[in-house]
């Protein structure tokens, strides 16, 4: 294999990967506060089409992930509002929130269909991108890329290394405790709910803004949901996140590649391996006990009322 | 402590006519009282009498409707936690406010001030521990501690803040005796560095040889302000409850040794049901007609597990393993228990013992209508429910307890807990059965039904029943059994007579020591 087909089959890989391991990221968070939002899909879509739209209005798609990013915010405050400050359900709320976000992008996105769209351009970081093999893989990339990738280190150092990570934490192990030492619970968790949100929706926009520039009805297929496997199965912890969503990746390439080829497996079972390959992995990693427990926010999907 | 000493003494804080209310419920109704500096002072209050609710609004988790509260001599607003603990004002809960799946140091983090950097907390946690003899890990997992661990753990959190005033609510509820006499030299300790403390308990014994005050609630008043040294532990309960408590009868059994056995267990083992589960090794008892036998032990060391063994919530595949009356019941259902004869009275209220929606009469037919089949079911095999057979029982079980209840048959849950104690006990009790096992009979339950109870437990095993008490609570063991035997860690210890065992000794068996250490 020569380095410039390495590098070619890295870059397609890296694009499948990145919106899994942001909206995987966000839902991270979300979780370790203790609430489970099962709405990422369509968050997630949300933000493709409000992405794709603004990059249409204004010919930027800069501005296209400005949007879309609020966007994914604003929406998952609705549910924030619903599971925290109503104390909802939260997975009858995460999945109305799913079915209102792919029918409302439907509507939003009607006249979008067939419209060539703005493709987020790659930045070319000086010096850095003229690296052989490495330079053109990590340092010419576009901007969501990068921000995926800063985005892994920053949530692994704020969640294990910082005070405000802590206490993220400890809402999410009890919430009854947090609320007794003066946490703030519903306020930590509307954060989360909303970089969980924003995070969602920076996902869409890389789907309608990189991977293909266009708008399809129900473009993110699914994604929203690997992301919440991915969350789960990495048992919370931000590094597995990103093994997780690059094994995603490979294998989605890897059998793209075979079915162009014509190898002769059914094309339905070669489209499944990808999330049946990421889950046996991820599984397999999951298997020690304590570690899991220990990772497992011991109040997700609980509703928080303070007593009074 | 001399008179004088505690006059020249300043004070730190005082509460006066301080007003709480919930709805209706007056949950505190003009309280006044203060504490000294360097002084130990009890809050005394039976379950409900409006003890946590006027620590809450001490730790600023509640806003007083009425009253002040004075901080060495100033009014102060306690609108919430970190300002009690900026004036100088820390809490150790009676429920562990820990997160399991952090360690010591980062659940110590959390209460500290933003400013502490995460890094020293470690070192700044063990010198605090070593200090007051409280050995501690810091980077161990908390939820893989022991519950007297757990303990330590609140109480460093609580000192790293240099409290002036740390308020304990019911510390020794979970503790074993010795572990409960560690923490009175620590608390001791802290008072001869000059700290005061609020001890909140209904533990009369310890509240005399700790505190130098104590101040009475009862019904959300002050009833009575007193010098625990110079009162005596009946004199204390009557304060509490309001009248003088019935003293338990139990007279002596002349027959003793002779009678038959109504139940054996024989070498019953069962390994973890569960992660968090005890598992069951080798237990052997007897327990003859007439006899009350009482199994004590701190929390989590197998006696539920043994109460699931015994009811036949959990069947063994050695049916012999369990025996009643001479007949193997270890593989027989719930059911086929009590029809045997065997009844049960579980831990946990709700979803165990009763249902908290289905109403009075419901919940009497709930553990009846194998056993009592003739009596409240007709119809054949359609078994239908008989409503005045149901509602005349319940009617007997009310009179014979004094089950306070609003209305005819109300729902279960309108009951207080000491009310539904009695029901589900004397639910039991109407059935005369031979064997009675009973797990944390006054669990939250006040001290005048808590007598009673106690009472009636002693009265059925004078009836000729065999009557088993799983309790965590030694004095109730001491008070009402004829043997008692010790739990921990899935083993049971040799059993004691109740009249000549001590209190050291069972402390020592409850903390894992064999017989011949013990005695």
């Amino acid at each position: 294999m020569t380095p410039e087909i390495a590098t070619a089959i890295f870059l397609t890989i890296a694009t499948a990967a990145t919106p899994l391991l942001i909206a995987a990221l966000g839902e991270l968070v979300v979780e370790r506060s203790g609430v489970l939002n099962l709405g990422v899909e369509g968050m997630m879509v949300m933000g493709a089409v409000t992405g794709f739209g603004a990059a249409q209005i204004t010919g930027s798609a800069y501005l296209g992930i400005v949007a879309a990013i609020i966007c994914g915010a604003l929406f998952s405050l609705l549910f924030g509002i619903l599971t925290l400050s109503l104390a909802t359900n939260q997975v009858a709320t995460g999945l109305s929130l799913t079915l209102l976000g792919l029918g409302a992008s439907g509507m939003i996105g009607e006249n979008f269909i067939g419209l060539p769209g703005v493709k987020l351009k790659a930045i070319e970081i000086p010096l850095l991108s003229d690296i052989p093999v490495i330079g053109k893989v990590l340092f010419s990339q576009d901007l969501i890329f990068y921000i995926s990738i800063l985005l892994t280190i920053a949530i692994w150092y704020f969640v294990f290394r910082t005070r405000a990570g802590l206490t993220l934490r400890s809402v999410g192990d009890n919430h009854t405790s947090a609320h007794a030492l003066g946490i703030n619970v519903l306020k930590v968790r509307y954060l989360a709910v909303m970089f969980g949100g924003a995070c969602a929706g920076l996902a869409g926009a890389h789907l309608s803004l990189v991977y293909t520039p266009q708008w399809t009805e129900n473009m993110t297929a699914g994604r929203g949901w690997i992301a919440l496997a991915l969350v789960v199965f990495a048992s919370w912890r931000p590094l597995r996140i990103v093994a997780g969503a690059y094994l995603f990746g490979a294998v989605t390439i890897a059998q793209f590649h075979a079915q162009a080829q014509g190898v002769a497996i059914p094309s339905q079972l070669l489209s499944s391996l990808p999330y049946i390959a990421t889950i046996i992995v991820l599984v397999l990693i999951s298997t020690n006990k304590r570690m899991t427990m220990k990772n497992t926010p011991a109040s997700l999907g609980k509703p928080f009322v303070p007593d009074r | 402590m001399a008179a004088s000493e505690i006059a020249q003494r300043k004070q730190l804080l005082a509460v006066e006519s301080l007003t709480k209310v919930f709805g209706t419920l007056k949950a505190n109704d003009g309280v006044d009282f203060d504490i000294d500096e360097g002084e130990i002072h009890a809050l005394l209050g039976e379950n409900g009498a409006g003890k946590s609710t006027l620590v809450k609004m001490l730790f600023g988790t509640l806003q007083p409707d009425g009253g002040q509260i004075l901080w060495r001599g100033n009014p102060q607003i306690i609108t919430k936690p970190s300002f009690a603990r900026q004036l100088g004002i820390g809490m150790v809960f009676q429920h562990f406010s820990l997160f399991d799946s952090l360690s010591v140091a980062e659940n110590i983090a959390l209460s500290l001030d933003a400013a502490t950097p995460l890094s020293k907390v470690s070192a700044e946690a063990e010198r605090v521990a070593d200090k007051y003899g409280l050995s501690i890990n810091a980077e161990a997992m908390v939820g893989d501690l022991s519950v007297g661990e757990r303990q330590r753990v609140e109480i460093i959190r609580c000192l790293l803040q240099q409290p002036d005033l740390i308020i304990l609510d019911e510390p020794t509820s979970v503790l074993t005796p010795q572990e409960s006499e560690r923490l009175f030299e620590t608390l001791e300790l802290l008072r001869r560095e000059g700290k005061s403390i609020l001890y909140i308990s209904h533990k009369l014994d310890e509240v005399k040889r700790l505190c130098d005050r104590a101040t009475v609630l009862r019904h959300g008043k002050v009833v009575g302000h007193c010098i625990p040294s110079e009162e005596t532990p009946s004199s204390l309960a009557a304060m509490m409850v309001g009248e003088n408590i019935h003293t338990i009868r139990k007279v002596a059994d002349e027959a003793a040794g002779a009678r038959e056995t109504v139940f054996s267990v024989n070498k019953l083992s069962q390994p973890p049901t569960g992660p968090f589960s005890t598992a069951l090794k080798d237990i052997t008892f007897d327990v003859p007609a007439g006899e009350v036998f009482g199994i004590a032990g701190v929390a989590g060391n197998g006696q539920f597990e043994l109460f699931e063994a015994l009811s036949g919530e959990r069947l063994q595949k050695d049916a012999s393993m369990i025996l009643l009356r001479g007949e193997a019941i270890g593989n027989k259902t719930i059911n086929e228990r009590r029809m045997a004869g065997a009844a049960f009275s579980p831990e946990e209220r709700f979803g165990h013992a009763a249902v908290a929606t289905l109403s009075l009469a419901d919940n009497v037919l709930l553990s009846r209508h194998a056993s009592d089949a003739k009596a409240y079911l007709s119809g054949g095999l359609l078994r239908i429910a008989k409503p005045s057979a149901l509602k005349s029982t319940l009617a007997r079980i009310v009179k014979t307890m004094d089950v306070r209840k609003s209305g005819d048959n109300p729902d279960a849950g309108t009951l207080s807990g000491g009310n539904l104690q009695k029901l589900i006990l004397g639910r039991e009790f109407d059935r005369q059965p031979s064997l009675l096992i009973v797990d944390q009979p006054t669990w939250g339950v006040d001290a005048g039904a808590a007598a009673r109870i106690r009472q009636s437990l002693i009265d059925l095993s004078k009836s000729g029943s065999a009557v088993v008490v799983i309790s965590q609570d030694l004095d109730e063991l001491l008070e009402m059994c004829d043997r008692i035997a010790v739990m921990s860690e899935g083993e049971m210890s040799e059993p004691q007579q109740a009249s000549t065992v001590t209190r050291e000794t069972l402390g020592l068996l409850m903390g894992g020591a064999n017989a011949g250490q013990a005695a």
